[in-house]
């Protein structure tokens, strides 16, 4: 009995955040933002260099084989540094949509793509989380039609992943015709929504599958972790930041975290958000190795710590005073991160709706 | 990561089974603490010594299994009976606090004389820290403790004593060095409360029971070797103490093992042809509760993992007792209001009468409170997270206030 990441995966985390600490200081971080793309040609390939793009991707198509635990430790490190990189769903529920439900032809044509950082795949999950939006696509043979707004990691595909109605999940070409993106900035300027729309595009279903629908759940709920603890680094930072302002800022001649109101503050936001990063464990970890508890504590994790970042968030705001509202400092990044994270996939009250319908408490 | 046992541990997993199997009819019910044990949770602790449940790790000389400490088997054991939902054995203020206590820092007559009877629930403790004029400021504590002729003699005044109305035994906390500064003035004895001169008054609290007390000491002796560590180390001796009950507060699985009882009272009970668990607001509630109770379950398994690598958890530690004890009482306050008006009569006039299930839960609701204050506040925790687990830094002493000893 082991409960703690691995000393590659502690390892694989740090060196992240420090190159995206070194590539990404403030000034580059608003330069990257500011297109709102979420995502950076010269960032992105130094990621893949990393490897960061092919974690998940088996080893026989160039990948390092790991698990969704091993995305959601890269993913803190990401969200700690508010990295203009798309990952939650290129790179975690692509490859697992892949993995899962594509047939061998489809993985060998993709997966090795994806780990050398030259396939990113947009992914409209649009129906299926909760979302508000249009979410309507329909397949007529191989030719999709319809509109999904809310897509994920969409600032730059070469690819796109939609889901249908009925479950299965079709890929086309992000340049094919009949293949709109519109591509929105968003308040977190590191990562876009886009709306696809499709109209009779060339399209291939993943797999013959009639696995579909679970494994497809099972591709969302990776995503969900994924965001949670990508919410988890960025509150992380929020946490230090605010520790950090409070040693150093004084007012009526001492260091205001020695005034209870802000030592408490600082005090709450620990409290709450360190129970979040073992609780991020646990869900990752039940999705590479505990099936039956999977769904549950991935519907859990995205809800619970959503609502304890936004409150992070807050309060980290609110322990930097004035500073904390400006664009100066650039803390609201992080803020917007965490809300970012808060709705896409499903906010905390649908992800709870979910976790209701996984223990029979209601009817889907 | 790996949350598969070993080969040793399901072992002893399954052995729990067979246990819990052959023997649970026999357990008390599970709950129903604070009071004096009866004799069939006596039987039943005696048997959970001897098999190794409870006490496993204390050394055999003082009465214990004596089994090594692995702290991943004393996780199995504590899941195995919240799983079946079979009583762990007692868990007091002497198996829980003083024994590790004495363990830690005690001497050898002292662990041999009371281990053994306290682990096997014959002789009960009680806590002598709080004064009227030193609760959150425990160092202040006033009761006095002069060493003549082989003896301490003992004056003062303890408050909020819980179970001395029933203990055999005290922890004390007093002064013995009035002229060092305060932390160092305070020395740690153990006596007993048949001792000629203590005088036991119960209050009654917001539960109805009287589950503590005031104690009052009037040229109380306590031999001198009844004191662990020397004169002046009582502060020392104290926080070890405290650890221990803070860790206890803090147990998670107390956590899942409400949530349980929650959530399965919500399943069963309706209102107007509908289950509780149906009505939106309350489902609701209860989601989120989960998931919180969820955060803090991995959470310990987290220390756990700290545990039994030897590492001291810092941060992760110091916010269990705050984070338990908030996260306990909203549990048992969804329970009360989904019990609603039916759940209002209540009616607890001795402790050792078992309630109904929404009197459990009131009573519950209300001593949540009690332990949110208790055992270091709230706002003491907040002080501890802040200045040891975040290194902010204290606020500065004022001048001329509470001069002399401070
Ligand atoms: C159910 C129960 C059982 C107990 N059992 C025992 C027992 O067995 N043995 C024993 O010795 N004691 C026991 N206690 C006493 C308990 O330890 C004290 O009540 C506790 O330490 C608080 O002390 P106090 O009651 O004097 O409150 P105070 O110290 O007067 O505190 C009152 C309020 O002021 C706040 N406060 C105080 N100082 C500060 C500060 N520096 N910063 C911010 N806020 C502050 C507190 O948080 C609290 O909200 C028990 C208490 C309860 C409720």
């Amino acid at each position: 009995m082991e409960f703690d990441l691995s000393e590659d995966q502690r390892l694989f985390g740090e060196s992240l955040s420090g190159f995206l600490q070194d590539r990404q200081p403030l000034e580059a971080l608003r330069r990257m933002a500011e297109p709102g793309s979420g995502f950076d040609a010269g960032l992105w390939d130094g990621l893949t260099e990393l490897g960061l793009h092919g974690l998940l991707v088996p080893e026989q198509f160039g990948g390092a084989g790991l698990g969704v635990l091993d995305a959601a430790a890269a993913a803190e490190a990401l969200g700690g540094t508010a990295a203009v990189v798309p990952f939650a769903a290129s790179t975690v529920m692509a490859t697992l949509a892949l993995l899962r439900l594509g047939s061998p032809a489809q993985q060998a044509a993709y997966l090795p793509g994806i780990a050398a950082g030259e396939i990113r795949i947009g992914v409209g999950f649009a129906g299926r989380t909760g979302q508000t939006g249009p979410a309507e696509a329909r397949l007529d043979g191989t030719r999709l039609s319809g509109r999904i707004s809310g897509a994920l990691d969409a600032g730059a595909p070469t690819h796109l992943l939609v889901c249908l109605p009925d479950g299965r999940a079709v890929l086309t070409g992000a340049a094919e015709a009949g293949v709109s993106v519109s591509s929105h900035r968003t308040i977190d300027r590191t990562r876009p929504v886009a709306d696809l729309v499709f109209d009779g595009a060339a399209a291939e279903i993943l797999g013959s599958s009639n696995r579909g629908p679970a494994a497809l759940a099972s591709v969302l709920d990776a995503g969900r972790v994924v965001l949670a603890a990508d919410t988890v680094g960025a509150a992380q930072t929020m946490l230090d930041r605010a520790v950090a302002y409070a040693k150093e800022r004084a007012q009526f001649g001492r260091v205001i975290g020695s005034f209870q109101g802000v030592k408490h503050a600082c005090a709450d936001m620990a409290t709450m958000l360190e129970p979040c990063r073992a609780m991020v464990w646990y869900a990752a970890h039940a999705q590479d190795s505990i099936p039956a508890e999977a769904r549950l504590w991935a519907c859990q994790v995205k809800a619970h710590v959503g609502d304890v970042g936004r409150e992070v968030a807050r309060i980290s705001t609110e322990v930097h005073g004035g500073m904390g509202f400006t664009d100066l400092l650039g803390l609201h990044y992080w803020f917007k991160r965490i809300a970012f994270n808060r709705q896409a996939l499903g906010g905390p009250e649908r992800c709870r709706h979910d976790a209701a319908v996984e223990q029979g408490w209601i009817v889907a | 990561m790996d949350l598969r046992l070993s080969e040793k541990h399901s072992a002893l997993q399954a052995d729990l089974q067979a246990f819990i199997t052959r023997y649970a009819a026999e357990a008390p019910k599970a709950g129903g603490g604070r009071k004096r044990p009866d004799a069939r949770t006596l039987d039943w602790q005696k048997r959970l010594v001897e098999h190794g449940y409870a006490a496993r790790t204390v050394p055999r000389a003082y009465g214990g299994f004596g089994a090594e400490l692995d702290v991943v088997e004393l996780a199995v054991i504590a899941d195995a009976f919240v799983q079946a939902g079979v009583h762990p054995g007692l868990s007091n203020q002497g198996i829980s606090m003083l024994v590790p206590t004495l363990l830690e820092v005690g001497t050898e007559a002292q662990r041999q004389e009371w281990i053994g009877p306290t682990i096997r629930g014959d002789v009960i403790w009680c806590q002598g820290y709080s004064e009227p004029g030193a609760g959150s400021d425990l160092a202040a504590a006033q009761t006095r403790a002069e060493l003549k002729d082989g003896h301490f003699i003992v004056n003062g005044q303890k408050i909020w004593t819980s179970s001395a109305h029933y203990a055999d035994m005290m922890f004390l906390l007093c002064r013995t060095e009035p002229d060092r500064p305060k932390h160092q003035g305070l020395s740690y004895l153990i006596l007993s409360m048949k001792t000629p001169g203590i005088e036991v008054r119960p209050l009654r609290t917001m539960t109805g029971r009287a589950e503590f007390n005031e104690t009052f000491f009037t040229d109380v002796k306590v031999p001198a070797e009844n004191i662990v560590m020397g004169r002046g180390q009582g502060w020392h001796v104290a926080n070890i103490t405290l650890k221990h009950e803070r860790l206890m507060l803090g147990d998670s699985n107390r956590l899942t093992q409400r949530l349980h009882k929650l959530t399965e009272m919500l399943q069963r009970l309706e209102v107007g042809g509908e289950k509780l668990i149906a009505i939106p607001s309350l489902r609701d509630r209860l989601l989120q509760l989960q998931g919180e109770v969820f955060a803090w379950r991995a959470h310990g398994l987290r220390l756990l993992t700290d545990q039994s690598r030897g590492v001291d958890s810092g941060l992760r530690r110091l916010i269990t007792k705050y984070g338990a004890t908030m996260l306990c009482f909203r549990l048992s306050s969804l329970a009360v209001d989904a019990l609603g008006t039916a759940g209002l009569p209540y009616e607890v006039e001795s402790e050792t009468v078992e309630g109904d299930e929404a009197t459990t839960w009131h009573v519950d609701h209300f001593y949540d409170i009690g332990l949110i204050i208790g055992g270091g506040s709230s706002n003491i925790q907040k002080n501890i997270i802040g200045e040891r687990g975040l290194d902010l830094p204290r606020e500065p002493k004022m001048i001329g206030v509470a001069a002399g000893r401070n």
